[in-house]
């Protein structure tokens, strides 16, 4: 067998889950297992316990709310993907899930587990750091919330203590209208971002940059939003040349060397995917907007 | 070889139509029940960490890599392995012919998981482009046939299966 042996649990309740986690020493959770299950194969993680939450029927979900969108951490990615009323209020979401692995690894994996696995080149962080979403996470005290700016401590390092576990998501919703952009570049569909950028735009009636959140993903150890990009767009009609700066301010973020591509090639690419994902994202905010 | 430390759960599930009640360690991937325990060897496996795709099977109807799973997570649930695709001694599946009559299969080692992922989308889209095609095939590597077989058939089964007269 490639797994190591571990004891298996399969808690139907959070409390339960979260009481195994307080007692149980060197316990894992298991999400949809898509990466969990890959380095349990290689005997990268060596758990005495396995706690699936596969039955905790209460963390799946999307509940559309006035003013956010409430998602159970277990929520599968391919459902998030087709959840139509999702893709009305916040058509990033469902763009980026598409980059997001293979089918049949989104029909598995979840939104939780790709955020507390925290890959730097994985999609749904970068999603939630440019829409500013709500981590929801519960230990033994109860529940707290944090922004998802203070999510990642570090390089695949959640903000989770080890007896806590991320239990949902909120994703604030941008007006009507708002445009959205997504650019990915990875050798191959389906692969790790080498860089990526997910854009949000929102025009006033003038027809100028009301509100910008900007985000690169797979450059440096966690997903980041550029401000100083957000503040070239801001109050400006969306030009080439305002857009273009935008995408020069994203060449600026820290990158990271490794065996497969040199930091100063990610910069590069995160302006290139930067400029894309604004030029679609305003693409669709004239289209729609007022 | 099971060591008397070794955990083990029984499940039951339904494979290829056909009720299983088996006891299984609970670290057994579910690539290995079906290979090992019930003698399903059709489910190939390749890479066993989710990158090749070739033990790609249905549960409860959607494409899952069989390595990522852990057969104690099918208990109470529905697999469908390529040896389900179609009856025993029945014709093939309009896929699998389509496979045989476009070359879409050379050393076979892929086809499996090519046939079962394939059958997902033609379920949930019957008349897909040939982008869709490429796109849903995403995670299954072939090295033998550069793909283009394995697209065409895909495209000439679809065509079947939704009835256009001119493809029969």
């Amino acid at each position: 067998m490639k797994p190591p042996p571990f004891r298996y649990h399969d808690p139907d309740s959070v409390e339960e889950a979260i009481g195994l986690l307080g007692r149980l020493e060197n316990a894992r959770l298991l999400a949809g297992g898509q990466s969990l299950m890959p380095m349990l194969n290689m005997r990268f993680v060596l758990p005495d316990h396995l706690i699936d939450l596969a039955r905790v029927e209460a963390l799946r979900g999307v509940r559309l709310e006035a003013d956010r969108a409430r998602i159970g951490a277990m929520t599968v990615q391919r459902d998030l993907e087709r959840d139509a009323a999702l893709a009305e209020r916040l058509p990033l979401v469902a763009e980026a899930l598409r980059w997001v692995g293979h089918r049949q690894t989104r029909n598995r994996g979840t939104l939780g587990g790709s955020l507390c696995h925290l890959d730097p080149a994985a999609e749904l962080p970068a999603v939630c750091a440019v829409l500013d979403a709500v981590v929801r996470v519960r230990g033994p005290g109860g529940e707290r919330q944090l922004a998802f700016a203070d999510f990642p401590l570090g390089y695949m390092t959640p903000a989770i203590e080890p007896d806590e576990m991320l239990v949902g998501v909120e994703l604030p919703l941008w007006p009507r209208g708002h445009g959205h952009g997504f650019a990915e570049f990875a050798r191959r569909h389906g692969d790790y971002a080498i860089a990526l950028a997910a854009v949000q735009l929102a025009l006033d009636a003038s027809g100028r940059i009301a509100r910008a959140a900007v985000a690169i993903g797979g450059v440096g150890p966690a997903p980041v939003r550029v401000q100083a990009a957000e503040r070239a767009l801001l109050g400006e009609a969306p030009t080439d040349a305002v857009l273009a700066a935008a995408a020069a301010a994203c060449r600026e973020v820290e990158a990271m060397d490794d065996v497969q591509v040199p930091g100063t090639y990610r910069r590069q690419l995160a302006g290139v995917m930067a400029r894309r994902a604004l030029a679609d994202a305003v693409a669709r905010a004239s289209a729609q907007g007022t | 070889m099971m060591d008397s430390t070794e955990q083990t759960r029984d499940i039951a599930l339904e494979v290829n139509g056909r009720a299983v009640a088996e006891q299984v360690p609970v670290r057994l991937t579910l690539a290995d029940f079906l290979r090992q325990q019930l003698g399903l060897t059709g489910t190939h496996l390749g890479c066993e960490h989710g990158v090749c795709g070739a033990c790609t099977v249905l549960v409860d109807g959607r494409s899952a890599r069989a390595c990522l799973m852990l057969a104690v997570q099918a208990d109470g649930r529905t697999v469908t392995t390529v040896e389900g695709l179609a009856p025993a001694d029945g014709p093939l599946h309009p896929l699998q012919q389509a496979f045989h009559e476009c070359h879409g299969l050379q050393c076979g080692f892929c086809t499996p998981g090519m046939l079962t992922t394939l059958a997902e989308l033609l379920a949930e889209c019957p008349r897909p482009t040939e982008d869709e095609v490429r796109v849903a095939i995403s995670g299954n590597l072939c090295r033998c046939t550069g793909y283009q077989a394995i697209v065409d058939a895909a495209l000439l089964a679809a065509r079947r299966m939704a009835g256009d007269a001119e493809a029969a």
